[in-house]
């Protein structure tokens, strides 16, 4: 039971921008892929949810190749957060959620009765449910991040990508999304998430991939990899590592 | 207050604003019907109306004078029918539209459906085709303007497919554009140019009995599949990518929902000639009152369109002495509604 890229190379159409990267989540672990900006980090996981081709090797589910599963199933298996935005259209937070349940419906079918007792579920779990009826345009960001939570957990799926899920939240906000990283992985989900947060990694990873443009520079248990030379060689620039009683932190500059 | 009973008052909260924004365009619609027939140099009342409709279900004479029966079912009857399904597959079209594209500033020709349907028209009037003649060009232009879209959008590799599907819209409706000047430039200038520009402003005063098949006929097949599609077109309506990692094909329904939108457009520019704002302003509308949620936006952007229609109708052909053109009338209420619509109304699209 994993969800594995093997030797994969990934791109846009007519430019590859990474090679040769092999990783693996298992249901339960929470794998934090690190780089900074511009490192490929949002392309791999991309094509990691099968939304573009690889350029060679393969991602597979379970032992099956993600192109051979049809994107309704892929659906039910992984579960997409994506990097909140404001939408274009005032939907409700309710119905935000409910869209979660498209892969679970025909095409001409409405949300069933059981559809919206497990996107209520997941509003409730996520503790927003006091949000249900408000539009999600008018929802401030940590909430929209925890909204889209919740839609990824009404797919039902077995691994959950999030796309950098605090990138522009403030800091309590930051910290009330991770902790749902943990709550992911006690559900026994699969998580998958890009930072370029070490901090996030070291606390809320079972384990650590660095990619540096495209290519996987060292991977392992987020203590062994993450040391003070090597997040200084990943990002390229002086970095402190304060130490407390049983953990310790990266701060730059 | 409990999580649960929060979910539940949301729930209810939405029923309340779907049956109210569907009361309120039903009474919109209503009061048109009534003012549409009452109003004119041949005054029905609704006493009448609901008679010689009551004859026609049940097949017994009305015991109405011939004059008022015939203005009934020949003359005004036919035009009313036609200004509600013209106006309401425009506010249809253009919800779907808009949800599309993800922009609420499109309507329903973005694809080229009114410029493909505008050429066949003075393609038609060019050759004195006859009215029916006319339709047909319209109609079948219409479509096939938005396949050619369609067609050289979806060759085009790499980009945003929808970014592309637009730009591609905008080039060939500039060059069907050419070839409507081109006819005008070409045609006979005191019988055809006249009979093309005010078919290119839209009216409905010709509108007699057998006009309605043809409409209705694609307005409802179109109007369904797209209700039918209503919670994929939800989903439609986020950014590509999403879509299709929340399980959708976004490929096929793409087609689906262009496909239907452009038959509706198609047979409402074939029946009633270029009508613009409508389908821009009646979405707004309808989604200021019951929300972006296509299984409450269509129904209730369908009846609006179908009363606003009507009521402009109503006004085109009883405010002067000469009709005016339903293109001009319809931009004259829409530009100060529209403004005021981006003033006060932000949340409804924003």
């Amino acid at each position: 039971m994993t969800l594995a890229a093997d030797t994969l190379s990934f791109g846009y159409p007519g430019r590859t921008i990474g090679r040769d990267v092999s990783l693996a989540v298992k249901p339960g672990e929470a794998l934090a892929r690190l780089g900074p900006n511009g490192g490929g980090k949002t392309t791999r996981l991309k094509t990691m949810l099968g939304l573009i081709a690889p350029h060679g090797g393969s991602v597979t589910i379970d032992g099956r190749r993600l192109s051979g599963i049809s994107i309704a199933e892929r659906a039910r298996l992984i579960g997409y957060v994506p990097q909140a935005h404001a939408g274009a259209f005032a939907f409700s937070v309710r119905d935000v959620v409910l869209m979660g349940r498209t892969a679970h419906q025909g095409v001409f079918a409405k949300p069933s009765k059981s559809d919206r007792a497990i996107a209520d579920a997941r509003l409730t779990e996520l503790g927003i449910a006091h949000l249900a009826g408000k539009p999600y345009t008018m929802i401030s960001g940590g909430e929209r991040q925890l909204v889209l939570i919740a839609r990824a957990l009404a797919q039902e799926p077995r691994y959950v990508v999030l796309d950098e899920p605090t990138a522009s939240l403030d800091f309590g906000n930051q910290g009330k999304v991770m902790r749902q990283i943990t709550t992911l992985k006690a559900r026994g989900l699969g998580v998958c998430f890009t930072t370029h947060d070490p901090n996030q990694a070291l606390r809320h990873a079972d384990s650590v991939a660095l990619l540096r443009d495209g290519t996987l520079v060292s991977q392992g248990a987020p203590h062994d990899v993450l040391s003070r030379v090597k997040v200084e060689a990943l990002y390229g620039t002086k970095v402190e590592m304060i130490l407390g009683q049983t953990s310790f932190a990266f701060v730059p500059g | 207050m409990s999580e649960a009973s929060t979910v539940g008052d949301a729930a209810r909260e939405r029923g309340v604003r779907l049956v109210s924004g569907l009361g309120l365009a039903t009474l919109i619609l209503v009061a048109g019907v009534a003012i549409a027939f009452s109003v004119g140099r041949f005054p029905v009342t609704l006493g009448d109306l609901g008679v010689a409709l009551w004859s026609l279900i049940s097949g017994q004479p009305s015991g109405l004078a011939p004059a008022t029966e015939a203005v009934i079912f020949n003359i005004r009857g036919p035009r009313v029918v036609a200004a509600i399904l013209c106006g309401a597959a425009l506010a249809v079209a253009g919800a779907a539209f808009q949800g599309l594209f993800r922009n609420p500033l499109v309507s329903p020709d973005i694809l080229g459906a009114s410029s493909g349907a505008a050429l066949g028209a003075v393609i038609g009037i060019y050759f004195s085709l006859g009215i029916f003649g006319i339709q047909a060009l319209a109609f079948a232009g219409g479509l096939l303007a938005v396949a050619l879209v369609y067609l050289i959008g979806s060759a085009i590799r790499g980009g945003d497919t929808v970014l592309v599907l637009v730009l591609t819209g905008v080039v060939i409706g500039a060059l069907l554009g050419a070839g409507v000047g081109l006819m005008k430039y070409l045609a006979d200038p005191y019988n055809q140019l006249p009979a093309m520009t005010f078919w290119l402003l839209g009216s409905l005063a010709g509108t007699d009995k057998s006009d309605l098949l043809p409409l209705f006929g694609p307005v409802l097949a179109g109007t369904l599949v797209l209700f039918a599609l209503r919670w994929r077109m939800n989903v439609m309506s986020l950014p590509e990518e999403e879509a299709r990692a929340l399980g959708l094909a976004t490929g096929p329904i793409r087609i689906a929902i262009v496909a239907a939108a452009t038959l509706v457009t198609a047979a409402s520019v074939a029946a009633a000639g270029v009508i613009g704002w409508v389908g821009l302003i009646v979405p707004h509308l309808a989604r200021f009152i019951v929300g972006p949620e296509f299984g409450r936006l269509i129904p209730t952007a369908a009846l609006m369109g179908g009363g606003y229609l009507l009521i402009i109708d109503t006004l085109a052909r009883s405010s002067a002495q000469i009709e005016i053109p339903l293109g001009i009338l319809t931009a004259v209420i829409g530009t100060p509604f529209f403004i005021w619509l981006l003033v006060n109304a932000r949340k409804s699209w924003s």
